[in-house]
């Protein structure tokens, strides 16, 4: 059994009153949208705060529409009414398998687009109970000060573990996020930073609002590959999402691919802009395209799972998220 | 005083099964831990307790809903449906009687859960196909292993729902 420790559970009615409870609280509180990632973790102690500011509630985080060449997605919609939703699934089909493919049905009712964005990296080291982690002197990330995966490592290395980043990143998405300070948007590829401890640029009184996509060119074919032991329940042990725009004689105009899974942030694949661009894609490009992803994937010995099966895999995603980019109309 | 040091006690009303309750709880306690500690219902099982094996799965507005990291003030002004309130008085429900037939219940203990995701996917699909029901049941671990007799019984069920006769019955024929 795995008890909560006591906390005052808030319930705004508009985002105004979420913001104010923030401000209000400020050191004390957090906020919580579907809970699926925040409540396991405040039951292994990881997070224990006075307050907590739910979000479900909040007309303005939600809705799915298409607006001024954007899909514009509530960041309170759930993983489940985005993957079914018809505007996902017809503009934005590796969108709708991503979300599809996070956890299993029940999570997936619970919980939301705005927090799997904001998902807590996942360790070995860090995803257990207190008395697990207090036996082994705690870590780097909570109440320690040494690194079990990386020794004598100074900074966490705990795995981006959301679904829905990778894909995002690679179609281009902007996050649109609300704090007591105003509003503001920016790149979803640099909402994310490379520290394991705290992966986004979002202040803990910031709360992610919507997410906006642009509406994807006729050409673009994408594709999200995930790696994982069993089919439902876990997280990926590798992720891989691909954008690539194709013009009227099947050659490259854009290319975008992002693997995540491997370390604190999701990586864009660089370089192969130059590679592919005017080029088709035939055998010997995808050769080399997976080359250059496997040269720029290095996986941390954060989860239990053999990292040379994780890297290995790299390429192998590439050609099936090629092929399959390739094969759907 | 950090509100940690004393738990907060806040009085909810929680619709349960069609009966309305006016209730104390803890106000960290989760829906699960309302259910079984407060409202005695013990049917919906305490399992990991962070929401990897679903045996805590019960109904909020018709949709599967893990109650062991369900905040309880989530459930305020939503229909919960746990597995006391499956069978109507007259008798079990038909996916409790075809479980029973095809020996899918062994231990016992995911079959709550697993009641509760597979009676939600019959309310949206009278005739699921066996990859439809492995996907709804997909976040139901069962450690006996028992997950062929499982489907078997969801099919057994779907049928006897469809042609309105007790799943007993449909074996025979």
């Amino acid at each position: 059994m795995l008890r909560l420790h006591p906390y005052e559970y808030h319930r705004p009615r508009e985002l105004e009153a979420a913001l104010e409870l923030l401000k209000e609280h400020a050191g004390d509180v957090m906020p919580i949208a579907g809970g699926t990632d925040l409540v396991p973790n405040m039951k292994h102690r990881l997070f224990a705060p006075g307050h907590l500011v739910a979000l479900k509630g909040l007309p303005e985080l939600h809705g799915i529409v298409e607006r001024q060449g954007e899909i514009v997605l509530g960041a309170a919609e759930s993983l489940s009414s985005l993957a079914d939703h018809h505007l996902v699934r017809s503009h934005l089909p590796s969108l709708a398998r991503a979300a599809g493919a996070i956890a299993h049905p029940m999570i997936r009712n619970q919980a939301t687009l705005g927090g799997n964005i904001c998902l807590d990296t996942r360790c070995t080291y860090y995803n257990q109970t207190f008395f697990w982690r207090e036996a082994l002197g705690f870590c780097l990330k909570k109440d320690g000060d040494v690194c079990h995966v990386v020794r004598g490592g100074t900074r966490c290395v705990a795995a981006h573990s959301a679904d829905t980043p990778p894909i995002l990143m690679a179609l281009g998405a902007k996050v649109d996020t609300a704090s007591p300070e105003g509003v503001r948007s920016v790149e979803l590829d640099e909402f994310f930073i490379a520290d394991g401890i705290w992966n986004t640029q979002r202040k803990p009184d910031e709360i992610v609002t919507r997410l906006r996509v642009p509406l994807p060119s006729p050409g673009l074919r994408t594709s999200y590959q995930k790696l994982r032991e069993r089919r439902s329940v876990d997280f990926p042990l590798l992720s891989l999402a691909l954008a690539v725009g194709l013009d009227g004689d099947d050659r490259v105009e854009s290319i975008a691919l992002v693997v995540a899974a491997l370390g604190a942030k999701p990586r864009r694949i660089g370089g192969l802009e130059t590679l592919a661009k005017g080029e088709r894609l035939h055998d010997e490009l995808i050769e080399e395209i997976a080359r250059q992803a496997y040269r720029q994937s290095n996986p941390l010995d954060n989860i239990i799972v053999d990292i040379e099966w994780r890297r290995a895999m790299v390429p192998v995603f590439v050609r099936r998220a090629i092929r399959e980019a390739l094969a759907r109309p | 005083m950090r509100c940690w040091e004393r738990p907060l006690i806040e009085i909810i009303r929680l619709s349960v099964n069609g009966d309305s309750h006016e209730i104390g709880v803890p106000s960290h306690y989760t829906l699960l831990e309302t259910l079984r500690y407060v409202l005695g219902l013990t049917g919906s099982k305490q399992g990991c307790d962070k929401g990897d094996c679903g045996a805590c799965t019960v109904l909020l507005d018709g949709l599967p809903t893990l109650s062991c990291i369900l905040p309880v003030q989530e459930a305020i002004g939503r229909q919960v449906t746990t597995i006391e309130g499956l069978a109507d008085p007259d008798g079990p429900h038909a996916l409790q009687d075809a479980l029973d037939l095809t020996g899918g219940a062994q231990c016992g203990f995911c079959t709550p859960g697993i009641l509760m995701s597979a009676a939600a996917l019959l309310n949206v699909n009278s005739s699921p196909t066996r990859q439809e029901i492995r996907e709804a049941l997909s976040g139901n671990l069962c450690r006996c292993t028992g997950y062929t007799k499982i489907y078997e019984a969801v099919e057994l069920a779907a049928r006897a729902l469809r042609e309105q006769r007790p799943p007993a019955e449909v074996l025979r024929s």
